[in-house]
């Protein structure tokens, strides 16, 4: 790990108008590792990923791809220094049937490589039997899977993966764990993931970053970083906003421990 | 009967000249979602390249290899000049673009190669050629297989090549493209490339049968109701509308014609559009855009 960050971000800021949504984020990203960003609704998590993949462009700070500082150049060139990425809401081709969305994200290689290296991707993700089908009109589990694979396919040295897992059923979120973990040590691909799902989130990531209003809060192993009293404030203020909308209004230790509790739960 | 069927095939063939032009359109519409109404300047620009190399003694396969290339400068001039500096603009102001485009096309054509009308000879015969009871034009013919091979070429290139791959990905969703990494630029040189070469083969074959000449440009007006028609996204939409209109048009003219006075099948494809607009807004081929909200 004393090597060259893969991706280090120092003093970040971006700002929407009058809006502050990262304020001064520096962390780094170290090569094959599981790193989660994690925070309340709003905490920023999506705009950083957005700064990482370059379709935002921060107002300071720099972001540096294996040394290399990543000026202005856009999502475009980003993609093709080797960052691939999915989104919380999806950016496929829906028109396009499941086998060619992932063909377009193949970076390399001749044609018809390019379709064998697809087919086996869809063989890796088990999607094969919806090869032909066009993206649109597959369930969102399926959907979900086949930006995967698209990000896969460009055989990415980083993979960005914004909610890889929301909306899914308990078995669909199994499968994609397993999935993120496999493509981590077999492919050695270095991952950074959003994730609400704190049960999978624990599991999977060798490191964590919280973030809170757009400031880095904690930084560190999950097992640190679930006892660290600022990201329990954090998420008690969440906890104790959510209750009280829902609920009533409970004691605001009852809710902080409601909130820890679903990380503890699996 | 047998005349009947002379005026409809007469007419279908008639529209085939129509889709070739509308199919210009189609390929940028198709990857930009920009009307590009600099379609007619080009097929002018590239017609009278043509005709005026040819008649400076070059070989015919010369002259339509350097026809191709100018207007693959074309097409990278207008990534550089009109599109990279708009990107991400509205499609109406890219549409803008285009109209002022064409007249500079126009211009630039003729100070080139001057405003006089030059006859083109292709060397096809346009005598009636008799196929069982009916007499067809052998010019007409040639010009319907010219473009079966072109939309069939086409079709190849979407559906087979990379840069198709490419370019049916920037035309489902540009955002999602640019991800995975596709240069749009690029892109837009390719689409605008093969419209050039779209616009090469309609003006050689518009050429022929009205001499190269300023009007060519106006051919966008004959196109227009065929993409209506047709869907402005897709090929075989704009063949299937060119059919339509050629064959319509043809058939109005010779039975309606003489009870409104002649000359209807000028403005006959537009009152045909007007009731295609009604009826199914997005054309036959076309998909219904859907607004998420």
């Amino acid at each position: 790990m004393a090597a060259t960050p893969l991706l280090s971000l120092e003093q970040v800021t971006l700002r929407f108008g009058g809006v502050t949504a990262i304020h001064a984020v520096g962390f780094d990203v170290h090569p094959g590792e599981v790193l989660s960003i994690i925070g309340p609704n709003g905490a920023g998590k999506s705009s950083l990923l957005n700064v990482v993949s370059g379709v935002y462009r921060p107002q300071q700070g720099t972001l540096r791809f294996d040394g290399t500082p990543l000026r202005a150049g856009g999502p475009g060139r980003i993609a093709r220094l080797g960052v691939a990425r999915t989104f919380q809401n999806l950016a496929l081709f829906k028109g396009m049937p499941v086998l060619d969305n992932v063909i377009a994200g193949v970076r390399r290689g001749p044609t018809a490589a390019r379709r064998s290296q697809a087919e086996a991707l869809l063989e890796f993700l088990q999607l094969q039997r919806w090869r032909t089908q066009p993206v649109g009109v597959l369930p969102y589990g399926l959907q979900k899977r086949v930006e995967l694979a698209r990000a896969l396919a460009a055989q990415p040295r980083l993979l960005l993966l914004d909610e890889p897992m929301a909306g899914m059923n308990t078995d669909d979120k199994h499968t994609m764990a397993r999935v993120i973990v496999e493509v981590n040590r077999q492919l050695a691909t270095t991952v950074v993931l959003i994730e609400h799902d704190m049960g999978v989130v624990m599991d999977i990531s060798d490191r964590l970053v919280v973030l809170d209003h757009g400031r880095k809060i904690a930084d560190g192993r999950p097992a640190a970083v679930r006892g660290d009293p600022g990201v329990i404030a954090a998420y008690l203020g969440q906890a104790r906003h959510d209750q009280a909308g829902s609920m009533g209004g409970r004691d605001s230790v009852g809710a902080a421990s409601a909130a820890i509790g679903s990380w503890r739960a699996t | 009967m047998d005349f009947f069927f002379e005026v409809l095939v007469g007419g279908l063939l008639a529209g085939v000249m129509y889709s070739m032009v509308a199919i210009g359109f189609v390929l940028v519409h198709k990857a930009s979602g920009v009307f590009n109404f600099a379609q007619g300047a080009m097929v002018l620009f590239a017609a009278l390249t043509f005709v005026s190399l040819v008649e400076r003694g070059w070989p015919f396969a010369a002259a339509l290899l350097a026809t191709l290339v100018a207007m693959v400068g074309v097409a990278v001039a207008v990534g550089r000049g009109v599109l990279r500096p708009l990107a991400a603009r509205p499609p109406i102001v890219l549409f803008m673009a285009t109209l002022g485009l064409s007249f500079v096309l126009e211009g630039l054509a003729q100070w080139l190669w001057g405003a006089q009308v030059h006859a083109l000879d292709l060397g096809i015969e346009d005598t009636p050629l008799d196929m069982g009871g009916l007499l067809v034009s052998r010019f007409d013919l040639v010009a319907a297989g010219v473009a079966a091979a072109l939309v069939a070429v086409l079709s190849w290139g979407f559906h087979r090549t990379r840069a198709g791959l490419a370019l049916r990905a920037v035309a489902d969703d540009p955002l999602a493209a640019l991800a995975v990494g596709i240069d749009l630029e690029r892109v837009g040189r390719w689409v605008w490339s093969a419209a050039g070469a779209v616009a090469l083969v309609a003006g050689l074959l518009w050429g022929a049968r009205t001499g190269v000449q300023f009007s060519l440009s106006l051919i966008v007006l004959k196109a227009l109701p065929v993409l209506i028609i047709g869907g402005f996204s897709s090929v075989a939409g704009a063949l299937a509308g060119g059919l339509l209109v050629g064959a319509s048009e043809k058939l109005a003219e010779v039975y309606a014609g003489p009870l409104l006075g002649g000359g209807i099948e000028n403005w006959f494809p537009y009152v045909l559009a007007l009731l295609c607009l009604c009826w199914r807004p997005q054309g036959l081929f076309g998909e219904p855009r859907v607004q998420r909200i």
